[in-house]
């Protein structure tokens, strides 16, 4: 829990558990040391958190584990660079500090009642899990729930040990996609906004959450408009380099609006009325 | 307020080692062809005439600070795991900034909308800011030059906001004015007089410097017309054509508070510290795919003026983030003039 008198000290948390996804994404499952706060912990669907391996430095990931399973807290990392690289490094028994819960969540009260469409791309699927199973953790409260999910190739799809669950669910509507042609593949092919196109899911009371790499993005969205989504009905996370993730250093901004506390989650709406600077 | 005070010219070196003897006091001195604040020694000569060329931020906010120290170890039951400890250290040192301009002080007004914000309070910043007291000197018309501009900005050369004691040179020496407790306990000194005497002289110093400053435009429409000139990018070539991305604007800056956060190992143990950053360097918003939303100087100038004159404001009812002292003015390499970038904007929105 991010300690209200010193925002900036990690919590000290054991890894418990690690899932190599795909070549360059691995999963960590990590508690505090300090058991009475681990219990005290809460937070909700979107926020993040900072990671750090003390000498290397922090680096900012969505908690893709929903606060309806609070065994441990799931972060999901792509390797990128000095930070996640040490990361990678990392097993069972070996210390990181956490700061968390940061940010603004999902307005997931809101959807309640409402048709939902997920459409997640690559490690851009992460901050969407954790919603996706808040939801079916609480499944009466939301309606027909759709999951496009799609990465490059077989091999780039994390969370593969839940997918044979989530596409044979008969409560929701799970499609996996790949861009190529794949030995082996028994789902769909084609990249992702035309893929939606052909689901052509209806916009009336719903609302379609979406993340992945700025190009996915870019076409979602304007697949999404194709489909009459409303800009209040979309909703995405941004991404920015972060460092207190509190909003002092002043790294974040875009306009007035700081991503790490104002965002990361933000509706096209929102994103429309900032200024122009992703 | 209590009532003015005197200090001869020749007492104040006995005041600052009296008040040495209790804090760290820091003064504006010459060093390196500049002016910067640095621990005062007996027998050290302050510079209290033109304002410093570093301004006094680095005492609330040091250049580089240690926020925890931590420890890597051997579990004892299970050497094959580790342990890690981090020790937190937030004190900060008793401290007298004397001799800095009443804009060099006011900037840390700037940092508190910031820093002691409701949700995550800076126990560092806080810890500082409370031991800080500030002795601040009005500016006489000796000392008001072409590059001030506190009074563009709801300032002036006698502003007391944001100090705890107001000198004010008059002849033989100097009225001080306890503008707050902690500024009153620094008045208690035998050294100081009565100042009543000499109360109408600094108020004519002051109202003189003011004056010499001049009318102020108007540039309060600066929040809305800088975000009407966001997307011009022909606009902010124009402004940053001269810029060569140093970042002396920012580091000079009273009211610049940005920072990173990098670790310092040392092999199983080792430091993270925060250290000043500065939003005209390209690294600021690199993010790790490779991709930056502020790809150029335009970009990046773009953002420094739209925040202090435009964004800051947007969330801290209409308070520019800029004291006016013109640092950045008479600092920058090539003279790049954030008043006109400022007008400029204006003008454009005008059409
Ligand atoms: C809200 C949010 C949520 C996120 N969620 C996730 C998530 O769930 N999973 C995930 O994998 N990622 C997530 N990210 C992205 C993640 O934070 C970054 O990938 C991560 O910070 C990279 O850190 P790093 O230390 O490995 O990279 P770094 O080593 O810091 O490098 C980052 C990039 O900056 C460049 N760089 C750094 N320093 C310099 C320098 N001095 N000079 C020049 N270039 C430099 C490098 O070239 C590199 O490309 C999220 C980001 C945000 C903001
Ligand atoms: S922006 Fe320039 S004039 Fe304004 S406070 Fe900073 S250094 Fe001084
Ligand atoms: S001081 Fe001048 S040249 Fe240097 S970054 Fe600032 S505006 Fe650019
Ligand atoms: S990460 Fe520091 S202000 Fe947002």
């Amino acid at each position: 829990m991010t300690d209200p008198f010193n925002p900036y000290l990690p919590e000290v948390a054991t890894v418990l558990e690690t899932v190599q996804e795909t070549h360059n994404i691995k999963t960590f499952r990590v508690r505090f040391d300090d058991e009475a706060k681990m219990a005290a912990f809460t937070f909700e669907p979107g926020q993040v958190g900072q990671l750090s391996a003390p000498g290397i430095g922090e680096s900012t990931f969505v908690i893709n584990s929903p606060p309806t399973r609070m065994d441990y807290l799931q972060f999901s990392v792509m390797r990128a660079g000095e930070v996640t690289t040490m990361l990678h490094g990392l097993s069972a028994g070996d210390k990181v500090g956490v700061r968390a819960p940061l940010g603004k969540p999902f307005p997931y009260e809101e959807m309640k009642g409402k048709d939902i469409v997920f459409v997640g791309g690559g490690i851009g699927m992460a901050p969407l899990r954790t919603l996706f199973l808040y939801m079916l953790d609480n499944r009466a409260d939301y309606g027909n729930i759709t999951l496009l999910y799609g990465a490059r190739s077989p091999g780039d799809m994390a969370f593969s040990a839940e997918l044979p669950e989530w596409t044979s669910r008969t409560d929701i509507n799970t499609t996996l996609t790949i861009d190529r042609e794949a030995e082996g593949w028994e789902h769909k092919v084609g990249l992702i906004p035309n893929v939606l196109l052909e689901l052509a899911p209806s916009p009336k009371g719903a609302v379609a959450i979406t993340c992945g790499p700025p190009i996915m993005i870019k076409f979602t969205l304007e697949a999404l408009k194709k489909l009459e989504f409303a800009d209040e009905q979309i909703y995405t996370t941004l991404e920015k380099r972060m460092k207190c993730g509190i909003g002092i250093c002043g790294r974040c901004n875009i306009g007035s609006s700081y991503v790490c506390v104002d965002g990361p989650v933000y509706s096209y709406a929102q994103l429309k009325a900032l200024p122009n600077e992703l | 307020m209590a009532a003015v005070k005197y200090i001869a010219s020749e007492k104040l070196p006995d005041w600052l080692k009296s008040l040495a003897e209790k804090s760290r006091v820091l003064v504006p001195v010459a060093e390196g062809g500049g002016v910067v604040f640095r621990p005062y020694a007996p027998g050290c000569q302050p510079v209290f005439g033109s304002d410093a060329t570093a301004p006094p931020k680095g005492s609330v906010f040091p250049a580089c600070q240690e926020l925890f120290r931590y420890e890597r170890g051997k579990d004892a039951e299970d050497p094959g795991k580790g342990t890690l400890k981090l020790l937190p250290a937030t004190e900060a040192e008793p401290t007298v900034v004397f001799g800095a301009k009443p804009c060099g002080a006011r900037g840390f007004l700037i940092f508190d909308r910031v820093y002691m914000g409701k949700k995550f309070p800076d126990p560092y910043y806080i810890n500082a800011r409370e031991a800080t007291v500030f002795v601040t000197m009005a500016c006489s018309t000796a000392n008001v030059e072409n590059t001030c501009f506190c009074h563009w900005v709801g300032s002036g050369p006698a502003d007391g906001a944001g100090s705890d004691v107001l000198l004010t040179p008059v002849a033989g020496g100097y009225t001080a004015e306890a503008l707050t407790d902690k500024g009153a306990a620094l008045l208690e000194s035998p050294v100081l007089s009565d100042g009543a005497a000499k109360a109408a002289e600094a108020d004519s110093v002051k109202a003189a410097a003011r004056e010499a400053l001049g009318e102020a435009p108007d540039i309060s429409t600066s929040p809305a017309a800088l975000l009407a000139a966001f997307d011009d990018m022909d606009f902010w070539r124009d402004q940053s054509d001269k810029c060569v991305s140093c970042g002396a604007c920012t580091y000079l800056c009273p009211t610049c508070y940005c920072f990173t956060i990098t670790d310092e190992p040392t092999g199983q143990s080792g430091r993270r510290m925060r250290s000043w950053d500065a939003c005209m360097h390209f690294q600021f918003t690199l993010e790790a795919s490779g991709h930056n939303p502020r790809p150029t100087k335009a970009h990046r100038l773009k953002n420094r003026v739209g925040h202090k004159f435009s964004y800051y404001p947007t969330l801290h009812e209409g308070i520019i983030a800029c004291c006016g002292c013109g640092r950045c003015i008479k600092s920058c390499p090539v003279s790049v003039d954030i008043r006109e970038i400022v007008q400029n904007a204006v003008a454009r929105a005008k059409g």
